[in-house]
């Protein structure tokens, strides 16, 4: 048996209105509540699911992020990881960096697989799964919302934009999570008592040998999106069906 | 002079609507000349339909039996391979773009922009984050290729040619890999358009009251050709199924016409579908903040107005 590695980035709250800073440097983050990505969380109990059913050694939860993600990585030995690691950064990396480290951990622990939510819900680029997947020459299970593990290989069913596709996969491989691949566990008090317990170890991108490779796709500036402002009221059904064709749509 | 190339999605024969998307994003560019990469078991009519597609010089089909079912690990090597000598490679951001051109960026050791909504200039681009609840303004280098995917609510299709584009026939030199299989395939709803890409969406509340209520959305759906959405107190309330749920924890949609039915408007439902073209609402209390993002509102009873929508709409259809 061997490892499961899973992605925990530190995100906005989905709960929180998010709001551009006025000088256009980013988003307001003072004061706000921070969370686990919730499609990681989803990747952890699925992680979990598995180490219950004795077909993984350990879960090890990766989080790349500010010395406070080792908020979100106690949460997530709580939630039942084994043990923890923050690659810390003082600023965030791109997705591909993400991948690099990530291929730097695999050549380390040889996970069986690594599980990634399908993208972080602050820069919602949904890239780092299918980078690693690349870098590592494995296969990828994106956008999973059935995961069944048949011995050296794995039955994926994803959700697609046409219905749901299944495939089939040699392992190891990385798999990304939908929504409705499982839900989350809630968290006890005594498991919060345990996990203070469990290893969490803090690392940086020059201990693991990663290098920011290359160019970089540089962010310039952030803005509030375009306001919808109130339309037209009408009185009735066939003023409505009216106001459609008037607009084209019908 | 900037050379892109666009992987075009196809499916049983028919070319995707996502790839004459990505055709007008690529034009915004600017002094551009356009190719479209076809990777198929069997070219059929979706190269024609291709090189139809207006300001596309070529179309490159990639004829290999591998093809057959659209799998990244084998489509990114293939696509990599064709993308030397291009300043651009862009593809849609629809799932099999999405699972697919991140993997080619890899393979080509160089980041990507993910749902390009806006074009300033042919390295500066616009891309909504925090879902969509801010949007940034992003640049990629020059000097090495641009690699992204296109937000297909926000571009038009590109119009169809006076005259067809080349096809060509090309060979890959790439080993694929057969590490990843195709099983199968199963359509959501057969009968009717997928809730994530439809142009037509309407979706109902906790004001319908029981899921035997939904039915009359479904009859309206019918008559527009819409795919039915829910917001999350339906879905709590177990009026309608879970992947129905539009909103921030369900499906962040854009259709060109969004028809809100009895839904209130919660900031995390409103999330989910600040992008349509048109916003349509009813519902019977007029102070519901649903009408502050609606184009056209509409205050009543929706068990009288929906039935009444659906004849009136059948009628003019």
């Amino acid at each position: 048996m061997s490892p499961i590695l899973v992605g925990i980035k530190r995100v906005i709250d989905y709960s929180v209105r998010v709001r551009v800073k006025p000088d256009g440097s980013g988003v307001v983050t003072d004061g706000v509540k921070m969370s686990i990505n919730p499609f990681d969380e989803i990747a952890l109990e699925e992680a979990l699911r598995i180490k219950e059913r004795n077909l993984a050694s350990e879960v090890i939860a990766i989080s790349i992020g500010p010395a406070e993600a080792q908020q979100q990585l106690r949460t997530a030995l709580a939630m039942g990881a084994d043990r923890a690691l923050l690659v810390q950064v003082e600023a965030p990396v791109e997705p591909r960096t993400a991948a690099q480290v990530f291929l730097k951990l695999v050549q380390k622990h040889a996970p069986q697989l690594v599980i990634l939510g399908k993208q972080a819900i602050d820069d919602d680029n949904g890239q780092t799964g299918q980078m690693l997947a690349a870098l590592w020459e494995r296969p990828q299970a994106t956008y999973a919302s059935k995961l069944v593990l048949e011995g050296a290989r794995a039955r994926v069913t994803r959700e697609i934009d046409a219905g749901l596709e299944t495939i089939e996969i040699d392992l190891p491989a990385v798999v990304t999570t939908d929504l409705r691949l499982n839900e989350p566990r809630y968290i006890k008090l005594p498991d919060i008592m345990k996990a203070k317990k469990k290893p969490l170890d803090v690392t940086t991108l020059a201990e693991l040998g990663v290098a920011p490779v290359g160019l970089s796709i540089r962010v310039l500036k952030f803005e509030p999106p375009a306001v919808r402002s109130r339309g037209v009221m009408v009185k009735d059904a066939a003023e409505l069906v009216a106001a459609l064709k008037q607009r084209g749509v019908l | 002079m900037n050379r892109a190339l666009i992987i075009a999605e196809h499916f049983q024969g028919k070319l995707n609507p996502s790839t004459a998307k990505c055709v007008s994003c690529v034009q915004a560019i600017g002094e551009v000349e356009i190719d479209i990469a076809l990777l198929t078991a069997d070219a059929g009519a979706v190269a024609a339909e291709a090189a139809a597609l207006g300001g596309v010089r070529r179309v490159l089909v990639v004829e290999r039996a591998e093809n057959a079912e659209a799998l990244a690990a084998l489509q990114a090597p293939q696509l990599a391979a064709l993308a030397r000598g291009y300043t651009h490679l862009f593809g849609p951001s629809t799932t099999f773009g999405k699972d697919l051109m991140p993997r080619v960026a890899a393979l080509l050791g160089v980041g990507q922009i993910s749902d390009v909504m806006a074009v300033d200039s042919a390295f500066r681009f616009r891309r909504p984050v925090y879902a969509s609840n801010a949007i940034v303004t992003v640049e990629a280098p020059a000097g090495s290729i641009v690699v992204a995917t296109v937000r297909t609510a926000s571009f038009q299709p590109a119009a169809a040619a006076g005259s067809a584009a080349a096809i060509e026939r090309v060979q890959v030199e790439a080993t694929l890999p057969t590490h990843t299989r195709f099983v199968s395939r199963s359509a959501a709803n057969a009968d009717r358009p997928d809730l994530q890409s439809a142009a037509r969406v309407v979706s109902g509340g906790r004001a319908l009251a029981s899921a035997e209520n939904f039915k009359l959305l479904y009859q309206l759906a019918d008559a527009l050709g819409a795919a039915v959405g829910a917001s999350r107190a339906a879905v709590d309330a177990g009026y309608a199924a879970n992947e129905l749920q539009v909103g921030q924890t369900g499906k962040i949609i854009a259709p060109e016409l969004y028809m809100a039915l009895g839904i209130s408007g919660a900031i995390q439902h409103l999330t989910g579908i600040k992008d349509a073209r048109t916003i349509v609402a009813v519902n019977k209390d007029s102070e519901a903040p649903i009408f502050e993002v609606a184009d056209i509102g509409l205050v009543g009873d929706l068990f009288q107005i929906v039935p009444e929508l659906e004849r009136l709409i059948r009628a003019a259809g």
